[in-house]
């Protein structure tokens, strides 16, 4: 794992594991429930080390903006499951009392300020935010996360040129999923999307995100260079193939819940995972990885794993029990005054 | 009082912000003198209005009050997904843990050869987008007064609509902080015949339009000028409705679904009992801006088009 500590590795893997967790929840919440779960909703699965390797990179204080898929970044924040389960069914409990609901998690109180579902919404944003640390003169820096989907927008094209003009300490995430809405057909390609940050003259590379210490090493050392004023960074996250379980709005939990031992061994799991967590589950990655490096054991990793499982059962007790909001409320909040 | 025109007003009132608030950034426009003594606090942004007014309401998310210059009105339409999707509803969604105080400063209206992209009235898609509020000045005094305190004072995205025909108008302006209200409606001219309830440009019009009716048919109009449309001054409006029994509404904005029909909405559910004749609307056609003198003048809202309705209405 090159520097991270074994106790830095080992809470990072907390943190992925409890974004596993929390979306398997959410699933629940959408197929074992009725009328809890009714829209349509984004979940993480496999994109865990995107999020947990970026967020190890920010400080306090800074910011960070996501989109409809934005359950893991508020948790690789440090946001807890509990309020961020209430907030997907719609609770009182949740981090905006429900109001947001799952397209808009945000965590005003982790610097996750405002969720947009608009596929590139969140992108000017983020540079604004950047803009406001740079005319404050602080050192915080502003992060924006969003799919491939987004680069189809225009809104992130002005955004990116703007911040490349101004010299704005914002990073770029783009998490490349495959899972982008619209046209797309099958085997297209087209450029490479991190050729088009840098035809915009921002600093910008591929990074692997199947694997956690690529993305910590990737994201380290663009915060150090958001931190030094030298501009913006675009990072294209290749986040391999796409979780068989997807599928429209709705995911599917194929053989149910993630059984950690899948990772070590593929062939148990469920035939339609089994490439997917050879090649492309950033959790089986590390896990194995942590194996047979003698870092983490199997048997160390599902002890984690099941005080994880624990944390997230009394986090969805906690959503569930929570009451939803006074129904007149929904006249509050337009504005200010 | 020192008299100055609406465009006087509104510099005045950017230097004063900038002078008070160290948070104020202004985005894009061409500031004139502004731009040397507070050049760190000016951006020019490239062309491009979806970017920037995002980058605007990111950055009053985060600590900024930024006024937003984007000159003609038609062009905020390429920035309406920021505008809409983001800054109206951050408050809401967050259940009332964020403001985003940005103002965005519009020239709206006909202003003479515009066209059709160059001479838009927008106020209606804010006013039925919540989580806007929308300053519509028709005089140097409110153009300064409302501009402090959407930049200084709110904690909410302000619309503030300026109006091309407006900049010449003169008028005393205050001196010192001069600040006015949003919410609270100014009567520009007593009257007990008839209510005109006007906006932005429509006021000069209407009180125009009032003198003369004065003089050549002894109608006494009372000419309200609503200042913001959000928030509505209802109670002045019903005031002015009970008292007179007659209202005309005169507003440049397209008919349908425009200033005009809200008002008109109000006035009939809540003071339909006081109404002695129909409510009568003075508005731009249902069509887009042309371009032709002949034209552009034949869908403006005028003086005459405010006499006329009056007259109908008073017979």
């Amino acid at each position: 794992m090159g520097e991270l500590s074994l106790e830095t590795t080992k809470a990072l893997l907390r943190r992925m594991l409890l974004i596993r967790r929390a979306e398997e929840q959410v699933i629940h919440f959408a197929t074992d429930y009725k009328e809890l779960l009714t829209g349509h909703y984004h979940v993480y699965i496999g994109q865990e080390a995107t999020g947990v390797g970026v967020c190890h990179a920010l400080q306090p204080g800074d910011y960070l903006f996501t989109t409809h898929r934005n359950h893991g970044h508020v948790i690789a924040r440090g946001g807890e499951s509990g309020p961020v389960l209430a907030e997907i069914i719609g609770r009182v409990g949740g981090y905006n009392r429900g109001r947001g609901g799952t397209f808009h998690v945000s965590a005003p109180h982790l610097g996750i300020l405002h969720t947009s579902a608009i596929v590139a919404g969140c992108v000017p944003l983020a540079a604004g935010a950047a803009l406001s640390a740079q005319q404050r003169g602080t050192s915080q820096i502003s992060v924006a996360f969003f799919g491939e989907g987004a680069m189809d927008e225009g809104a992130s094209y002005e955004a990116l040129s703007i911040a490349a003009l101004w010299t704005l300490p914002v990073l770029f995430v783009c998490e490349t999923n495959g899972m982008a809405g619209g046209r797309r057909e099958k085997g297209e390609s087209g450029p490479r999307l991190v050729d088009r940050a840098l035809a915009l003259g921002i600093t910008a590379e591929v990074v692997d995100g199947t694997r956690l210490a690529a993305v910590c090493d990737a994201a380290g050392r663009a915060v150090e260079r958001l931190r030094a004023g030298s501009g913006p960074v675009f990072l294209q996250v290749q986040t391999g193939n796409t979780w068989p379980g997807h599928s429209g709005g709705r995911a599917v939990l194929q053989g149910g819940d993630f059984d950690l031992t899948w990772a070590y061994d593929a062939a148990a799991a469920p035939q339609e995972l089994r490439e997917w967590i050879e090649t492309s589950d950033s959790v089986s990655i590390l896990l194995r990885d942590l194996d047979r490096s003698g870092v983490l054991s199997r048997a160390a990793a599902i002890e984690l794993d099941r005080e994880v499982r624990a944390e997230t059962q009394a986090a969805a007790k906690m959503a569930l029990e929570s009451p939803y909001p006074s129904p007149e409320g929904a006249l509050q909040h337009v504005f200010g005054r | 009082m020192p008299e100055m025109s609406y465009a006087e007003a509104l510099s005045q009132a950017l230097v004063e912000i900038m002078e008070q608030e160290p948070r104020a950034v202004l985005i894009g426009g061409a500031f004139g003198p502004l731009g040397k003594r507070f050049a760190n606090r000016i951006k020019q942004p490239p062309i491009a209005e979806l970017g920037y007014c995002g980058i605007a309401v990111g950055a009053a998310m985060t600590g900024l009050r930024p006024i937003v210059s984007l000159g003609t009105a038609s062009f905020i339409y390429e920035a309406l997904p920021q505008v809409l999707n983001e800054a109206s509803v951050a408050r809401y969604g967050s259940a009332g843990q964020l403001s985003v105080p940005v103002v965005f400063h519009v020239r709206v209206g006909i202003r003479g050869a515009g066209a059709m992209q160059h001479s838009a009235a927008p106020q209606p898609i804010f006013w039925n987008t919540p989580g806007l509020q929308i300053a519509v000045p028709s005089s140097p005094a409110d153009a300064k007064g409302l501009m402090l305190t959407a930049a200084l004072r709110s904690q909410d995205p302000t619309i503030f609509i300026d109006h091309t025909r407006l900049h010449r108008l003169r008028g005393p302006v205050p001196d010192g902080p001069t600040e006015v209200p949003f919410g609270v409606a100014q009567v520009k001219r007593e009257g007990k015949d008839v209510t005109v309830l006007a906006t932005s440009v429509m006021v000069p019009r209407a009180l125009e339009a009032a003198e003369q009716l004065a003089r050549e048919d002894g109608i006494a109009a009372e000419v309200v000028d609503l200042r913001t449309l959000v928030p509505l001054d209802k109670a002045a409006v019903l005031a002015s409705v009970a008292k007179t029994g007659r209202v005309l509404i005169a507003d440049e904005t397209q008919k349908s679904c425009g200033v005009g029909a809200e008002l008109a909405a109000l006035i009939c559910e809540e003071a339909f009992f006081h109404l002695k004749a129909p409510v009568r609307r003075v508005a731009i056609p249902d069509v887009p801006i042309p371009y032709s003198k002949s034209e552009e003048d034949y869908v403006t809202p005028g003086s005459h088009h405010i006499m006329a309705g009056v007259r109908e209405i008073c017979r």
